[in-house]
């Protein structure tokens, strides 16, 4: 892997070394949002629960409180007809990352948008009782059609269209011809740690202990909900037990939280039942995704229509980016339209891989039925439209190794003992295939500020103010200020705390943010003591040469003609009497680069079918990933395996099915949606191409969360009908699919 | 937790409507015995309001404690919200996660399917309890870290607990055997190739 130019020797960055909050969180200690207490000097919390609508979309006629109120313990229950009115101030992008629309608000109407939708909360001393309280609440209705089926529903305004070139002609004139409609379900984000938030008010000041995944956003939502400063609300947030995505947006459940601790004047936890994180946090939407697609004999492809429908709430507009299927192929001709369909649902949000997994399922799977079609190998067709430059900008590519990536891949799998012939390899019962895709994922970068401290005794301190939903942030943070001081990489104790203030950055979400006017508080610490090196002299005035010139290693600062001669950074520090030393750095990237900048992936499955039960498992995968510089290979592995585990969900498992006659989610449990398991999963490897990517960022990273999914699910798909010959054109690819 | 900590003191602290219920604590006593300090806590984990109040008396991580327990309160929520113990998380509530997985009498069970009025006399354990504090790691907890067998970290304890289990129940002989009887614990990170290594390294080394 080539190092970034500067002098300074790179030692920690690239090394796998341990997650510093490692022994946090295999003995417990880690605390997550709803693990604080009076530990954490939060006295006399009282429990709330939701009471979730039981009908699709209706107006509320009554609420009777009655009995819940009687029950001893119930301290109060909220609804629309006794909740106090909130100001609920705009709060658009990029102060949240609400959609377009009118958000949900906590009860302030009478109207009910969708089966599940909070319509009231009970308060009690303890959560049996507030449990309790909240199933004697009765709540009548007037109901309403529901319309929840993508299939049966009208898009909403005017469609997203690209196109170039002449795509009708195209097809027309086109030697091949494919049409295809591949269909995804609807996928929920199911992090293990539910959505939880404590609520205290203090006068007019509002501290929340929330699970988020921007520490900025519980912070300016609530404070336009209740119409005070953002500077009045607190969101402190230590570690989150996974997101995916469903962090990003504060939703309605937080602020009901915040209205019942103001009413009651009690600090308030609200933790959600698995059951209510299926209609409270939002979800990978279902989408409709037709292909038409147009080539040469020798697999060039001429012309490709995509026409997408996706779902979205009837209050607001979630669109998720599918421009993959502009950039991937050098096509001339492409044409897209994506229709959001607004249905009595509550509103999705991005996960993982958001809707370039989904495009690259469809993409991906029509490229390999074209392969199938022109007896070509599906890798010599993405050879022959591998593009040269970004073929829907122009622009050139920062850093594309996706010929590396194919080559690498289909050496290590062994690609070339496969024999082509669909249903052609049997091991016993169970017929075997290997499939192959391609994905990539937008560079996203963001404005970004970092505060950094040294101090006396040449620890360094490094703050912003992002989380770590299981990245390793703190870890791969400290690496790269290990680097930047040149100090010795020392996991020393490991100060770990998310603090509201403006976001630094993050590569999980598009678009920009401003830049924070403060330091942040997430924390990453290199302990740097400084070392003479044996027998060199001591006494260099280092701060007097010329900065450029002067080399750290160790904390041991020489200038670079002459290593024998230095000093340690607290000897620096002594000299002048600075008990430290404090900067803070902020990033802005160029508003145009002029390059296009992606992560690409290739992904390679095996798979074993049933053939008489249709069951797929996976028997092993290999995904090989262009995404820049790699900080730390044991948590990019980490990284890699989770995604691509993600999409073996994605592909033969997830999917949340709604009942379409009242709108009810019926699977909304473990039990009914399912997610894969150790006995899923034998055989994952990734592989990551050398490289940093120097347009990308001064770190030259280009992201490796999203696109560890981006390409699994066909892969897998393609696996399976190598095995079958047979193409199911859905997701999840489900025994009964394969059968009859 | 520890025996010289009220478990809860939560007086009401004033008159208001919305005051707070007695979750008194009730008696602390702690005894030193070679080194070893013992101690007893009652606590009224109970809300007066509750339906059925029992009282049982069990052992935490090794040390007693005699709870006034609501019969509704799972072994999860006694832990979590009465017992100050909130290294054992709850992940779905109903039995399908594995997040909650404790050890119960030395097996390792489902804490929100577990009943705190049933458990008179049980020995329970728990994450916290698993290695002293601020010394040496259990081999697994070892080997978690290790192996990076975590990411968001919320499964873990649960996963750990289960490996725990595994381990003892001899169901290692094999990366299989392993995947299927740490099964019934849900990872949404995806580290389950590395859960499976880590269980194998600590089955090595108990």
């Amino acid at each position: 892997m080539t190092r970034s130019q500067s002098m300074q020797p790179q030692s920690a960055v690239g090394a796998p070394v341990a997650r510093v909050d490692g022994r946090l969180k295999v003995t417990g200690s880690a605390r997550y949002a709803a693990d604080h207490g009076p530990a954490d000097g939060i006295e006399g919390v009282v429990h709330a629960v939701l009471v979730e609508a039981t009908i699709g979309r209706a107006r509320i006629t009554g609420v009777d409180t009655r009995a819940a109120e009687e029950l001893p313990g119930v301290l109060a229950v909220f609804h629309h007809g006794n909740a106090p009115r909130l100001p609920y101030r705009d709060n658009p992008f990029p102060d949240s990352i609400n959609p377009p629309g009118e958000r949900l608000r906590a009860f302030q109407d009478d109207r009910v948008r969708f089966f599940g939708q909070p319509v009231a909360v009970v308060v009690a001393t303890t959560p049996e009782t507030a449990r309790h309280g909240a199933r004697l609440v009765e709540v009548r209705y007037a109901a309403e059609r529901v319309g929840t089926d993508l299939a049966a529903g009208t898009p909403g305004g005017e469609p997203e269209t690209y196109g170039r070139g002449d795509v009708e002609a195209g097809l027309r004139s086109a030697e091949v011809r494919l049409e295809m409609t591949y269909r995804t379900g609807r996928n929920h984000h199911n992090a293990m740690e539910p959505h939880a938030i404590i609520a205290r008010w203090e006068g007019d000041r509002l501290t929340v202990w929330e699970k988020t995944q921007w520490v900025a956003d519980p912070r300016n939502e609530l404070a336009a909900a209740f119409g005070i400063p953002q500077e009045s609300v607190r969101c402190l947030s230590t570690v989150v037990g996974g997101a995916f995505g469903n962090g990003g947006r504060t939703w309605v459940h937080s602020v009901i939280a915040a209205l019942a601790a103001r009413e009651v004047r009690r600090p308030v936890k609200l933790v959600m039942t698995r059951k209510q994180l299926y209609s409270g946090v939002g979800y990978r939407p279902a989408y409709e995704y037709a292909v038409r697609l147009g080539s040469d004999r020798s697999g060039r492809v001429t012309a490709m229509a995509h026409d997408v429908r996706g779902e979205t709430s009837r209050y607001e507009s979630h669109a998720d980016d599918m421009a993959l299927g502009r950039m991937l192929y050098t096509t001339p001709h492409v044409a897209q339209t994506v229709s959001l369909v607004p249905l009595d649902v509550n509103t999705p949000t991005w996960m993982r891989g958001p809707g370039w997994s989904t495009a690259a399922y469809a993409l991906e799977c029509s490229m390999d039925e074209l392969a199938h079609e022109l007896g070509i190998d599906p890798i010599e067709l993405r050879l022959r439209n591998e593009p040269e430059s970004d073929p829907a900008t122009g622009s050139p590519f920062s850093t594309r190794r996706l010929r590396d990536c194919y080559a690498i891949g289909a050496r290590e799998f062994g690609w070339d003992r496969r024999n082509p012939t669909p249903g052609a390899t049997r091991d016993g019962d169970r017929l075997i295939g290997t499939g192959f895709a391609a994905g990539a994922y937008a560079t996203e970068r963001m404005n970004a500020q970092a505060y950094a401290r040294l101090d006396a005794d040449g620890r360094v301190v490094v703050q912003s103010a992002t989380s770590d939903i299981g990245p390793g942030t703190a870890t791969s943070m400290s690496q790269v200020a290990a680097d930047a001081s040149a100090c010795r990489w020392t996991p020393c104790a490991s100060t770990w705390a998310t603090r509201c203030c403006r976001p630094p950055r993050s590569r999980r979400w598009p678009g920009r943010w401003r830049a924070s006017a403060r330091p942040c508080r997430t924390r990453a610490t290199c302990c740097a003591p400084g070392r003479r090196p044996r027998g060199h002299r001591p006494g260099l005035t280092a701060s007097r040469r010329r900065p450029g010139r002067v080399v750290v290693r160790d904390g041991w600062l020489s200038v670079g003609t002459d290593p024998g001669r230095g000093e340690t950074y607290p000897q620096l520090m002594g000299r002048n009497n600075r008990s430290h030393l404090e900067v803070i750095g902020s990033y802005e990237p160029p508003e145009e680069s002029g390059f296009s900048m992606y992560s690409y992936s290739a992904i390679f499955a095996e798979v074993a079918v049933d053939a008489r039960l249709g069951l797929v498992r996976v028997r092993r995968m290999l995904g090989v990933f262009d995404a820049g510089r790699i900080i730390n290979p044991t948590l990019a592995d980490s990284q890699a395996h989770g995604g691509m585990i993600g999409g073996i969900g994605q592909a033969l498992l997830e999917h949340t099915i709604t009942d379409h006659r009242d709108g009810r989610i019926v699977n909304a449990d473990f039990a009914g949606y399912l997610l894969p398991v150790s006995a899923d999963v034998p055989d994952v490897r990734a592989i990551y191409v050398d490289g940093e990517d120097r347009e990308a960022d001064p770190i030259g990273v280009k992201g490796l969360g999203e696109i560890v999914i981006v390409g699994v699910a066909p892969a897998i798909a393609n696996a399976v009908f190598h095995a079958t010959g047979r193409r199911v054109r859905e997701l999840p690819i489900t025994p009964e699919s394969l059968l009859g | 937790m520890s025996s010289s900590q009220p478990v809860s003191g939560d007086p009401p602290p004033d008159a208001s409507p919305w005051h707070v219920s007695r979750r008194t604590f009730l008696v602390v006593t702690g005894v030193a015995a070679g080194g070893v300090a013992v101690g007893l806590a009652v606590v009224d984990a109970a809300a007066p309001d509750a339906g059925t109040v029992a009282r049982v008396a069990l052992a935490v991580n090794g040390e007693p404690v005699v709870v006034e327990v609501d019969s509704r309160t799972s072994l999860l929520d006694l832990l979590r919200e009465h017992l100050e113990l909130p290294g054992t998380k709850k992940g779905c509530d109903a039995g399908a996660c594995g997040a909650c997985t404790v050890h119960v009498d030395g097996r390792r069970v489902l804490s929100c399917l577990t009943l705190a009025v049933r458990l008179e006399g049980a020995d329970v354990v728990t994450i916290e309890g698993l290695a002293p504090a601020g010394g040496a790691l259990h081999p697994l907890q070892a080997a978690f870290i290790e192996q990076d067998a975590l990411q968001c970290g919320y499964c873990t304890p649960g996963q750990i607990m289960s490996g725990v289990g595994c381990i003892q129940e001899r169901h290692t002989g094999s990366a299989e055997e392993i995947r299927e009887w740490m099964s019934g614990n849900l990872c949404r990170c995806g580290c389950y190739v590395k859960i499976v290594r880590a269980v194998e390294q600590a089955a090595g080394e108990v």
